[in-house]
């Protein structure tokens, strides 16, 4: 534990971990609204949208995040002059924000569009029988619906979010994993213990994570 | 509800209008789109030909390309096969009636799923070589992230499959003198292995897909070898990602439709899963 004793190593280990927090939060609200936006995009009546959706899903569902985030700091910003902040940790914060937004939007929209078939068919029939629009039907009656019977599926995406924050490690931004990394390298004979305390500290914030949304699931599921 | 259409009428003549109309505007807004990262790849000038013809090259292809992807599907299938067996593994110890294995069990599976990947090949690629006084290869410490991390996913997968199984099954099998062991082996696993197996193929997905992390430990996979190296050769990184992605979506795409194709057979043959959580059923979308 001696290594944690050391002020400058605590306060990386907790810059560390606010930077996954704050990306985390940040992709989390990008990502959901994305993916409703996308979801609404598959099931809509106009087939270009249907296809922009179904395209989008396709190609970040099964690119690695790794790419996408590597492709966000080389592609999009030392290749095409993309910059987002003045300061370079701020600039490759946004960059990773960019990136697991577009990638968890996919899952979000696929989770959503799987919480839409849940709901049963003659709940929209009714409410095309009395006369609302398509959006009115996906606003009104199914969304509030599906969104019920999604929060399982969107708790694992928030935990897996949270974990795949890491990644953007790779683009030089020091959070969790880099510090992890640094730690280690300077401190060989601590080995076991930096590393309980770097997963100690996910697991302790994520299974109980995982256990809320089982429960609110559980909670806010439609009886039928 | 099965179709998407139901959510809206089939389209009379003013709907037909308003969706042409929306066609319209939404595609003049995408070409439109396009057009701009086209101008920005172009000031950029990477539509210069000298960047996209490495690809024509055998070289590229020979020297880069199909040794990364080699090193990629190696270290998939090495994980693919100790996932699943840590998967079964840890999957059976956990609904031991033992609790002095189960309790074990439970927590190393819950441990392994809520701990970042990366922290994981970190900590076997720079922190066991203090332990073990000798260096760890790059290819084990991304496969024994992987096998740790799916591997859990998959325990979960596999119990979940495990429970779904009717209980006189079970039942049957020890009227008839089985014993707990054999019920496992020869009841038990072998049903949940089919009800699961789209769950299990989308999770191998997942692991392919997460074989890219090797790339931070220098691992010689597909983007550390057709990106990264060839970009430092070429200066197409824009050109090298956007192929190397092409390739990863192709592989991706023909293993989810296994998982489709596998998914319709056992839907077919095996007994009907009552209905898995959807917990369980959603792929958690790592890396």
């Amino acid at each position: 534990m001696h290594v944690f004793a050391d002020p400058t190593n605590f306060d990386a280990f907790l810059s560390g971990f606010l930077w996954i927090l704050k990306l985390t939060g940040a992709s989390a609200v990008f990502a959901l609204l994305l993916g409703v936006l996308l979801a609404a995009m598959r099931v809509s009546p106009v087939p270009v949208l249907r296809g922009f959706g179904a395209a989008w899903v396709n190609i970040f569902r099964n690119t690695p995040l790794t790419l996408v985030v590597f492709f966000c700091y080389f592609g999009l910003f030392s290749t095409l002059g993309l910059s987002l902040a003045e300061d370079l940790d701020l600039n490759n914060y946004w960059l990773g924000v960019i990136g697991l937004s577009v990638y968890t939007a996919a899952f979000v929209c696929e989770a959503i569009r799987s919480g839409i078939n849940t709901v049963p068919a003659g709940q929209a029939e009714a409410a095309r029988a009395i006369g609302l629009t398509f959006a009115q039907t996906l606003r009104i009656v199914v969304l509030p619906q599906a969104a019920r019977s999604v929060v399982a599926p969107l708790g694992s995406i928030l935990i897996a979010l949270c974990k795949n924050a890491t990644i953007v490690g790779t683009i030089g931004l020091m959070e969790s994993s880099n510090v992890m990394k640094d730690l280690i390298n300077s401190n060989g004979d601590a080995v076991i213990p930096i590393f309980l305390v770097f997963a100690g500290t996910f697991a302790a914030f994520l299974i109980p994570t995982g256990y809320l949304f089982g429960w609110l699931a559980n909670r806010l599921a439609v009886k039928r | 509800m099965s179709t998407n259409s139901v959510l809206y009428d089939h389209p009379g003549p003013r709907a037909r209008t308003r969706n042409a109309v929306l066609t319209l505007v939404f595609g003049v807004g995408l070409v439109a789109l396009l057009w701009w990262v086209y101008r920005r790849f172009d000031e950029a000038g990477q539509w210069e030909a000298s960047l996209w013809q490495p690809f024509a090259e055998p070289a590229t292809w020979t020297q880069f390309i199909w040794p990364g992807l080699r090193a990629t599907l190696q270290a998939a299938a090495v994980g693919m096969l100790l996932s699943l067996a840590f998967g079964i593994v840890f999957a059976v110890a956990r609904l031991s009636d033992h609790r002095w294995i189960s309790i074990p069990a439970g927590a190393v599976v819950e441990f392994f799923r809520a701990v970042p990947l990366l922290l994981m090949i970190f900590f076997v690629f720079y922190g066991v070589p203090f332990l073990i006084q000798g260096p760890v290869p790059a290819f084990w410490a991304v496969v024994i992230g992987l096998t740790l991390y799916n591997g859990s996913v998959l325990a979960e997968a596999f119990r979940a499959g495990i429970r779904s199984v009717p209980g006189g099954q079970a039942e049957a099998a020890y009227a008839i003198g089985m014993r707990k062991s054999q019920v496992m082996q020869l009841i038990l696993l072998p049903q949940a292995a089919r009800a699961m197996l789209p769950v299990i193929v989308s999770q191998l997905v997942v692991l392919l897909k997460d074989t890219a992390l090797g790339y931070i430990v220098a691992y010689p996979e597909l983007l550390q070898r057709g990106v990264n190296d060839l970009a430092a050769n070429r200066g197409n990184i824009v050109a090298a990602a956007i192929v190397v992605a092409a390739i990863y979506i192709v592989i991706n795409s023909l293993l989810t439709a296994f998982a489709g194709w596998l998914s319709g057979r056992t839907q077919r043959r095996a007994f009907r899963a009552p209905r898995p959580a959807t917990d369980a059923t959603v792929v958690e979308p790592q890396g």
